[in-house]
Parts: structure tokens; C-alpha cells; sequence
């Protein structure tokens, strides 16, 4: 589904990430964990195709990112949902808009689609708030809702950066349950944190893989 | 089918997507300056094309009236200035190409020199020169060959075809002509510019909503038509506001009569008061391009 090869990446002379060589297949659960600064949102960047490689290669679903033109780029980002830290919202819009913008994007009729929207947004909680403004939302309702717009356009791969990063305990548990959901119907999953409380919660729920970056290098560890 | 086909982009375009129109929202001062300049240029415009159209018709009146007609003119002492006018119209009735030929009277010769003598001029005592019009046949005619005839039968008889008069005011209808559609191109020009100029701000403080739709997968077409319908359609209502503005203010000029001349003939006639229609679908080209190329130069520095 993604992989990368030998995979270097460097911004201006200094290298962040060294010779990475990582395949995520279909339905598989990762942990990216490694020290702040050490290159995870790098790595995510390069999965969804933000970043092209110094040296080596990254596939995306069999092809070559190198090879993807921009409307290529676009077309596999509604195959890839991202989370973002900072959720990333168009902040004059609704959020139930929001978390329709890949489907408003991609031509769809929200209209067309409202059953599935509202559907979505009583997995992740949040029917009741539909029509607030995302800096009206508390930081576990944003999270929630990128979580759902990541993945309305039902992706193959769901990529979260530190998406409990500023949550309580109880509601980092509550969006790890959905990635797992959304794992058990077959989607891949990459989670990037430093939250070790929260991989150890995971092994209960889920079989994933923690990836470790450190010292540019990329170590793959033990199945929880 | 093809033209169906097109016909349904364009209005497509004018009716535009909601959804997409949502998520890109409004920049106040681009707005506004894109409306304003929009306006202006298009009054501005309404001038340079009527100063186009006003030239290129006087123009073609100008070689109109003087290319079919000359003049003879005969000088001689009053002995022989009967002889000479008789030898002359003998000469002329007799030249293909001439329609007629007829002396201009004492109250005709008076009427073009009063101007300069007042009414009361005595035509009989001043030495006056015999003048006749000559009116030319469609096929025209051979002035180079006449003009030798009469060097032979009326010494005294010098022909002007009105090639020295025609040659520059027509080079100087067509110097204004040619400054009028100059003027437009480059009031379209600024208009462009400026409307880069805006379009750019808007992107620039659009940064972020361009991010994000490129995030959940906008192809650049998608995001770029939100900001090229938005631009497109203020700079063909500003247009039409400047249009409309400017056709007022040409119909209120002086209108033309014989002692205005040019200037009071500025303006437009006919079917050619459609010719300001244009202005706005004009506008709204050059607005439709450079907010495409404003749009396209930003969104490459994407990913």
C-alpha cells in the first residue's frame, strides 16, 4: 500500500531521515514513535506524498510518487486520510462542513451524502455540534473531527500525527478505540506519538507494530 | 455539440459551485479594489473607444467627400480669363471619368471668402481666380493627364485634386485611430495587472484554505475556479458599471455640427453605440486569464 525504499530526506544540507526502508500493507496498525524533532511528521508527510524524497523511493499504492502528477497527488490523497495535530480546519465554515470538505472537493453532493455525514458524526460524537465553529470546539471534539474527515472519503490508509497530543487521557483512549474500529474494517493506520501510555493501552485492542525513528534512522520493533 | 458542450462550461461557470464558493471566503479590500478598477478602466475605456470609432469615421467621411470631388482653378488676366474658363470646361466635359463639371457663381466664390473678408466683399474688383467643381465619375479620373491637357488649352487653369489635403487629414484620423485602440489595449493591460495584483493578495491571504483543500485531495482547478469565477464576475459587473457610466457621459457631449468639427463629433453612431458592450465581456477576459495565471503560479509552489 505505501512503502519506501531506501528513503533519505534532508531539508537544506542537514539529513533528517537516513536510508528508511518500511512497507505498511493493508490493514496493518503502526505506532511511530521517537523524540520530538526527530523526523515523524516528516515521515507521514512523505507517506501522503507532501514531501518527495531526497534519495530513494516511496510508493504510493504501486506508483512512484515522482511519477504522480499534481492532480495525481490529489486524487491519492482522498485514498490516504491524514489527522493533523493541529486538525487544520477552515475556521468560517461549520464543522460539519468541515468534515464534508473531501467529499465537497472531490464533487460529491453533501446533500447527497448527509445520511452518511450525520452518521459519522455521531460515531465520533459530535452530531449535537454540527454547526459550531471549529474555535468553538474543545481540542477533543477537533481531534474527533479530523478523525472524521479523514475518513469520510472512506480511505484506504488513515495517517494520524499526534492525534492525542492534546487530549485527556479518557478521550486519547475514546479516538484510539475509533482508529482501532476503523482498523478492524480494513484500513491501514499509522499513529504517531511519544504517548507510551497509550501503545501500551493499544495492545490490548489492536495487533500493531511500533516503527522508531531516532538518530535519522527508522527501527522497526516487536508486535504489541 | 460542440458548442452546446461549450456553452454548458460557461454556464457552469456563471452559476458557479456553492460548495466551492463556501470554502474560499470573500477578501473585503480585493474585492473592493478589483470592483474599483474594474469601473474605472472600463469608463475609461468607453472614451478611448469612442475617440477609435469617432476617428475612423471621420476618416472615411473626410476621403469620401474630398476623393470625389476637385477642383479647377483658373488665373489669368481678365482679357483672357473667359477664354481660358470656356477652354477649360471644354477640356473637362470631354475627360472620361468626370461626371460634371460647373462654375461656381459670384454668390458661391463670396460665401468662400467671407470668412476671411466679411459679407460685403467686391468680388468684381478684386482679382478673383475662376473656380470649378468637379465631381468625379465612380471610375474616377486620370488627373496627371488632364493636368496636361490644360497646360496645352488653358494655361492659366491648375487643378487640385485634393490629394494634399486628403493625405494628412486622413494620416491624422488614422494617428487617432491608431491612439485610441493603443489607449484600450493598455487601459486593459492596468486592468490586468491590477487584477493579478488582487488576485495574488487574495491567494496570499487564502494560504491556509488552499493548504487545507490540497490536504483532502482539491485538484488546483477545482481551487483555482473558486477564485477565478469570483474575480471574473466582479470585474465584468464593475465593467458594466464603468460602461454604463461612460455611454452617459459621451451622450451628454455636444452634438456634432459644422462648426464643431472634431471634437463635437466624438462619440458614437448607429449600430456603433454596441460597440461599449464589449468593454465588460473584454474585462472579464483579461480578469478570467490573469486570475488563472495568478491562481496557477501560486498553486505550483504547492505540493
Amino acid at each position: 500500500m505505501i512503502e519506501l525504499e531506501q528513503v533519505s530526506y534532508s531539508y537544506g544540507e542537514g539529513e533528517l531521515l537516513s536510508d528508511i526502508s518500511i512497507s505498511l500493507s493493508a490493514g496493518s496498525f503502526h505506532f511511530l514513535t521517537g523524540p520530538s524533532g526527530a523526523g515523524k511528521t516528516t515521515f507521514l508527510k512523505l507517506c501522503y506524498g507532501e514531501l518527495l524524497p531526497s534519495a530513494g523511493y516511496v510508493r504510493l499504492f504501486d506508483r512512484d510518487v515522482r511519477s504522480l502528477t499534481r492532480d495525481d497527488v490529489a486524487e491519492m490523497r482522498r485514498r490516504i486520510g491524514v489527522v493533523h495535530q493541529d486538525c487544520q480546519f477552515l475556521d468560517h465554515l461549520p464543522i460539519a462542513d468541515n468534515i464534508a470538505l473531501p467529499l465537497t472537493v472531490a464533487g460529491h453532493s453533501v446533500r447527497d451524502d448527509q445520511s452518511d455525514l450525520t452518521e459519522l458524526m455521531s460515531w465520533v460524537g459530535l452530531r449535537s455540534r454540527a454547526y459550531a465553529l471549529p474555535p468553538e470546539l474543545s481540542g477533543g471534539e477537533r481531534q474527533r473531527a479530523a478523525l472524521a474527515r479523514a475518513v469520510i472519503m472512506s480511505p484506504d490508509v488513515i495517517l494520524a500525527d499526534e492525534p492525542t497530543g492534546n487530549l485527556d487521557w479518557e478521550m486519547s483512549q475514546r479516538l484510539l478505540q475509533l482508529l482501532v474500529e476503523l482498523n478492524k474494517m480494513g484500513k491501514t493506520v499509522v499513529i504517531a506519538t511519544h504517548d507510551l501510555a497509550l501503545i501500551r493501552a493499544a495492545k490490548s485492542q489492536v495487533q500493531a507494530r511500533v516503527l522508531r525513528i531516532a538518530n535519522r534512522h527508522l527501527t522497526v520493533g516487536a508486535d504489541l | 455539440m460542440a458548442q452546446r458542450f461549450q456553452l454548458s462550461h460557461v454556464m457552469d461557470f456563471i452559476i458557479g459551485d456553492a460548495q466551492a464558493e463556501r470554502a474560499v471566503p470573500p477578501t473585503g479590500f480585493t474585492a473592493r479594489l478589483t470592483l474599483f478598477a474594474a469601473t474605472v478602466m472600463a469608463f475609461l475605456a468607453v472614451f478611448a473607444l469612442a475617440l477609435s470609432v469617432s476617428a475612423g469615421r471621420l476618416s472615411e467621411r473626410w476621403s469620401a467627400e474630398l476623393a470625389q470631388s476637385a477642383t479647377l482653378r483658373i488665373s489669368a488676366p481678365v482679357g483672357q480669363m473667359q477664354a481660358q474658363t470656356d477652354a477649360a470646361m471644354r477640356v473637362l466635359e470631354t475627360t472620361p471619368g468626370i461626371a460634371s463639371a460647373r462654375l461656381l457663381t459670384d454668390d458661391e466664390q463670396r460665401a468662400l471668402l467671407e470668412p476671411w473678408f466679411g459679407p460685403d466683399v467686391p468680388l468684381e474688383s478684386l482679382p478673383i481666380p475662376q473656380l470649378i467643381e468637379i465631381v468625379e465619375a465612380d471610375i474616377g479620373f486620370d488627373a496627371e493627364g488632364l493636368r496636361l491637357r490644360l497646360v496645352a488649352e488653358a494655361p492659366g487653369a491648375v487643378l487640385d485634386d485634393h490629394t494634399r489635403w486628403r493625405k494628412p487629414l486622413a494620416a491624422a484620423a488614422a494617428r487617432l485611430w491608431f491612439l485610441g485602440w493603443l489607449s484600450i489595449v493598455l487601459i486593459f493591460a492596468v486592468m490586468g495587472a491590477m487584477i493579478t495584483l488582487a488576485a495574488n493578495a487574495a491567494l496570499a491571504a487564502n494560504a491556509k484554505v488552499i493548504s487545507v483543500m490540497r490536504l483532502v485531495g482539491a485538484l488546483d482547478s477545482y481551487i483555482a475556479s473558486a477564485f477565478v469565477r469570483r474575480f471574473t464576475l466582479r470585474t465584468i459587473t464593475g465593467a458594466a458599471i464603468g460602461m454604463v457610466l461612460g455611454v452617459a457621459v459621451v451622450l451628454v457631449l455636444p452634438a456634432a455640427d459644422s462648426q464643431g468639427g472634431f471634437l463635437s463629433d466624438l462619440g458614437f453612431a448607429g449600430a456603433g453605440w454596441l460597440w461599449p458592450l464589449v468593454i465588460p465581456i473584454a474585462a472579464g477576459l483579461v480578469a478570467f486569464l490573469a486570475t488563472r495565471s495568478a491562481a496557477n503560479s501560486t498553486l505550483k509552489e504547492l505540493r
